[in-house]
């Protein structure tokens, strides 16, 4: 009776955490995967540990070419989306002008629309203007999708932002530019930065839409989805787990400035 | 950058708004204005919120630009500068301290913008003379309301503006940090004798610290005064009611004798000096008569013989007395006029006086004020609560 | 009224250079909106444009496609793919269904009951984000493989009987069957549903809870009456969020369905990618499209918030 009364009132916490399991789970499988030397040419079954992959993680044909593509696109896509998504921001957030509804509108599509749409429409805008595929077509597609989400986060951050702050800069000799540099870019940066962050990572994981607006160009996704079909190297978990990995790091290295910055 | 660098140590500057106004589409927010603020004083902007007073030091500071009129500061029209060129500064409401910079630096951002580099001494100075010297590396949510306004007094007065303008600075402290505040900014104003602008919709405070007060109401200035004459001479039943309560008697005009009004209201007869009248006393016309609750001596009607001649009284029965420390607040009903207060010192307290007793109010008649009776009774009264 | 307000008849006009820097200031904001609403009509709007008229052409991919205004496309793509369009959305609701069902405690869980542990959780339900999900999707395909562990117990248990007999898998396996691929699904999005719960959550305060229980509301009542009802932004968002990309994914229904769990995402891809008939694709990708925005506004009208957008 008090074994049940007590499921009851942690209920919550156990429902939790077996959520979490399940977000969790398959991050442990792609990591302890990336210990396996599989027998065929699939890495779905446990076979013996093996580090043989993570000491040679370019080993396989085209891997870190995908991936180097990868990066280079999520780079220039981040900046792209943040500058334009930004500009777009500060405009919906401190002014007023015509057309207001129809940009936000503009603005929120993208999101409400399922990727394969989007990626088929201006696959079709390509191939009528008989532009080929490649680089330049997938970064156009990225800054594209990843517009709106910066758009959303800056926007929010500048919505909350005291507009006597501003005012207080110019009463205190600060030209227009000078008031931008000194005090809406430091106070909105923290909102920039999440879209930029959001940015590099949809772009970077992007599959659907650069699958029809890559041509034969193989970014990372594309080589995993290629390898699912044709066999799955254990390097592929190798760059998994790796990227979990830092990306973990990266977070709590920013806790431990951040704290440290708090305290003194 | 040079043009724009007030002189340091330029005292008392004069402000002077000529026909200044501001619309918003149809809403007009201030009307036409013309206000001369000598040099040196210390000016309150008073009013309910939405009367006008901040977009009109909005408009002095250049953060609002006039529909109409100019602004001229010592003589210099500045209506087409923009604020960063204008030699004031403002204290603003909820100060409005730059969350990513640290004290020192929201005080020196002024002089660092004007170009000045070694800031070092000039900000530790500033610091100290608002007491914040151990403060200086922590940022402004670590401090407390009192400390914050102090920073924002401190980031402004350390580029010697002619003019400092204060919106609503002290509204967000408690009543106690409010009243040490109203005398601190008095001092250093006397202290440095620059001209400050200061809105409020705090009546008291105005009073507290203002050589002169302004009171506006629906983007008009209703009255401009010193404090004590606003108070003892309204010339409008808003500005009567918005400064602490009076008592508004609806009276006919007998006639005059002598420097003296006749009145009659009910069946009491009233006098009114005609200097203490602003409006037009004709015969036969209705006059307000006005008097301030704690100028009414309260009289039991058993007593009533007691009561000197030559001043006026009015019988009534008390509905309601509530006990305040200093004093008691009387609420008397009478055949003139229900609802009259009446605050009594308490001295020697008279143990008749209780809700059901028959009175006696009087007063002398050199205390009321006359006012037009085209007006509404009751504007500005319950306009002093708001925000 | 006093001599400080004078009505001023003759009031001088606002300064020049007030105006001018009025005007200048009036087309800031089209100025930084034009790059990126560019952007955004060139490479989003004017694309759907160029599919509709896509989807009414004919012709073939030697001789070239012309617009015929040939809307047979339209009937004849939904008379031989509704099974697909009927599959997305029904797994796509099972998904959302399930994600809500997993997130709401997990969000509830970090938004009050976390204390200290709250950053940890956050990072634990954002990091995998930082692993491309087709990894982690593959992944799945190990978790459920025929003989791992899951299976096996799930048989022993004799579950998939159950399921089996449901139509939700088939044999003894999981692999290949609906129930994989609303798992992936599931599994996919749940993140989505979790974090906007999470903010609407974390954005009550925790003495309405206490208030609930001081007004004799019990725990469940409180959460029924009060929690709940507050957290309804986050449950519409996240329900959108999980919703759209769910019922146009095709990854999932590849990688851990077989044939029969096609859904419409995988149509649009192989008529597009792999047959070259583009017509097909883009009438079926403008009847997603079109199905999915009558579905959210209708949605977002009868959960009454539309402050949404």
């Amino acid at each position: 009776m008090s074994a049940l009364r007590r499921l009851r009132r942690n209920f919550v916490v156990l429902a939790g955490l077996g959520t979490l399991a399940y977000l969790v789970l398959p991050n442990v499988i792609v990591t302890v995967f990336s210990f396996n030397k599989p027998n065929g040419r699939f890495n779905y079954e446990w076979q013996r540990f093996s580090t043989d992959a993570w000491t040679d993680p370019c080993g396989v044909a085209d891997l870190c070419g995908s991936l180097s593509l990868s990066l280079r696109i999520a780079v220039w896509a981040t900046i792209g989306a943040t500058v334009l998504g930004t500009m777009i921001a500060f405009a919906l957030a401190r002014y007023r002008f015509r057309a207001r509804s129809a940009v936000s509108t503009l603005i929120f599509l993208p999101m409400a629309m399922p990727e394969v749409v989007m990626a088929a429409s201006l696959a079709t805008l390509f191939l009528n203007m008989g532009i080929s595929f490649g680089f330049w077509t997938i970064l156009i597609a990225h800054v594209m999708f990843c517009l709106s989400f910066v758009v959303t986060a800056v926007k929010a951050r500048v919505m909350s932002m005291d507009p006597r702050l501003e005012q207080a800069a110019q009463d205190l000799y600060a030209t227009p530019l000078q008031t931008f540099l000194r005090v809406t870019l430091p106070i909105a940066a923290p909102g920039i930065a999440a879209g930029a962050l959001l940015s590099f990572a949809l772009s970077f994981d992007d599959f659907i839409i650069t699958n029809f607006n890559a041509g034969s160009t193989v970014t990372f996704p594309m080589f995993v989805w290629g390898a699912a079909q044709r066999g799955t190297p254990v390097q592929i978990n190798v760059i998994g787990t790796a990227m979990f990995a830092i990306a973990v790091l990266c977070v709590l290295v920013g806790q431990l400035v951040g704290r440290r910055k708090r305290r003194s | 950058m040079t043009a724009t660098a007030p002189a340091v140590g330029t005292s008392g500057t004069d402000v002077r708004l000529s026909g200044i106004s501001k619309r918003y589409g149809a809403f007009t927010a201030v009307h036409p204005l013309d206000l001369a603020i000598p040099g040196g004083s210390f000016f309150a902007l008073l009013g309910a919120s939405g009367c006008g007073k901040t977009t009109t030091l909005r408009m002095i500071a250049g953060l609002e630009a006039p529909s109409t009129g100019s602004i001229e500061l010592g003589g210099q029209d500045v209506t087409a500068l923009p604020p960063h060129k204008r030699p004031v500064n403002t204290v603003f409401q909820s100060y409005a301290l730059f969350p990513h910079l640290d004290i020192y630096e929201n005080v020196a951002f002024g002089l660092r913008r004007r170009g000045i580099k070694s800031v070092k001494k000039q900000v530790e100075e500033m610091l100290d003379l608002v007491q914040l010297g151990d403060f200086a590396r922590r940022k402004p949510h670590q401090l407390s309301g009192g400390q914050q306004q102090r920073v924002a007094l401190a980031r402004a007065l350390i580029n010697h503006p002619q003019v400092l303008l204060l919106d609503e600075p002290l509204g967000a402290l408690d009543l106690k940090l409010r009243r040490q505040m109203q005398l601190e900014l008095k001092r250093i104003q006397t202290e440095v004798g620059i001209t400050f602008v200061h809105v409020t919709h705090d009546q008291e405070e105005a009073m507290t610290m203002a050589d002169t007060v302004a009171v506006m109401n629906g983007g008009r200035v209703e009255q401009l005064g010193a404090p004590a004459d606003l108070y003892e001479t309204p010339r409008t039943t808003f500005v009567a009611n918005f400064l602490g309560t009076s008592n508004l008697i609806t009276a006919d005009v007998l006639g005059t004798s002598g420097d003296d009004i006749l009145l009659r209201a009910s069946d009491t007869k009233l006098t009114l000096p005609a200097t203490r009248c602003t409006t037009d006393a004709r015969a036969g016309g209705k006059l307000l008569v006005g008097i301030r609750p704690e100028k009414i001596t309260l009289t039991h009607a058993d007593d009533a013989g007691t009561i000197p001649d030559g001043r006026n009284r009015i019988a009534g029965r008390i509905a309601d007395s509530s006990f305040i420390g200093v004093s008691t607040q009387y609420v008397v009903d009478s055949a003139v006029s229900a609802g009259l207060s009446v605050y009594e010192q308490n001295i020697e307290r008279d143990s008749r006086l209780v809700p059901g007793a028959e009175v006696v109010l009087h007063w002398n008649p050199g205390h009321s004020f006359g006012l037009d009776a085209a007006q509404s009774l009751e504007a500005g009264t319950d306009a002093g609560e708001g925000t | 009224m006093t001599t400080s307000t004078a009505p001023a008849p003759e009031t001088p006009a606002t300064p020049p250079a007030v105006a001018r820097a009025a005007r200048r200031r009036r087309r800031v904001p089209y100025w930084l909106l034009l790059p990126g609403i560019l952007w955004l009509l060139v490479f989003f709007a004017a694309p759907l444009v160029y599919q509709a008229s896509t989807s009414v052409q004919t012709g073939s991919l030697e001789e070239g496609f012309k617009v015929t205004w040939h809307f047979a496309t339209y009937a004849d793509a939904l008379s031989e793919y509704y099974p697909q369009f009927l599959r997305s959305v029904a797994y796509a609701a099972t998904a959302t269904v399930l994600c809500l069902v997993l997130g709401y405690p997990l969000a509830y869980l970090i938004a009050f009951k976390a204390g200290r542990w709250r950053n940890l959780l956050m990072i634990l339900v954002i990091a995998p984000f930082f692993t491309s999900f087709l990894i982690r999707t593959l992944a799945w395909k190990t978790i459920l493989s025929d003989n791992g562990l899951v299976v096996s117990t799930l048989n022993s248990l004799h579950v998939l009987d159950v399921t089996g007999a449901l139509g939700v898998t088939e044999g003894h396996r999981v692999l290949a069957t609906p129930l994989a691929v609303v798992c992936g699904l599931t599994y996919n999005f749940l993140p989505f549903m979790i974090l906007p719960l999470y903010t609407s959550l974390e954005r009550i305060d925790p003495r309405l809870h206490e208030a609930a229980g001081d007004l004799y509301a019990r725990p469940v009542t409180t959460f029924r009456k009060v929690t709940f009802p507050l957290s309804m932004p986050g449950v519409v968002a996240g329900t959108l969020l999980t919703f759209i990309p769910a019922a146009g994914d095709y990854i999932n229904a590849e990688l851990l369905g077989s044939t029969d769990q096609k859904m419409i995402g995988n149509v649009i891809q192989s008529q597009f990618l792999r047959v070259l008939d583009y017509p097909t694709a883009a009438a079926l990708s403008f009847i997603l499209m079109a199905a999915i925005l009558a579905m959210v506004t209708v949605y977002i009208r009868k959960s009454g918030t539309e402050d949404l957008v």
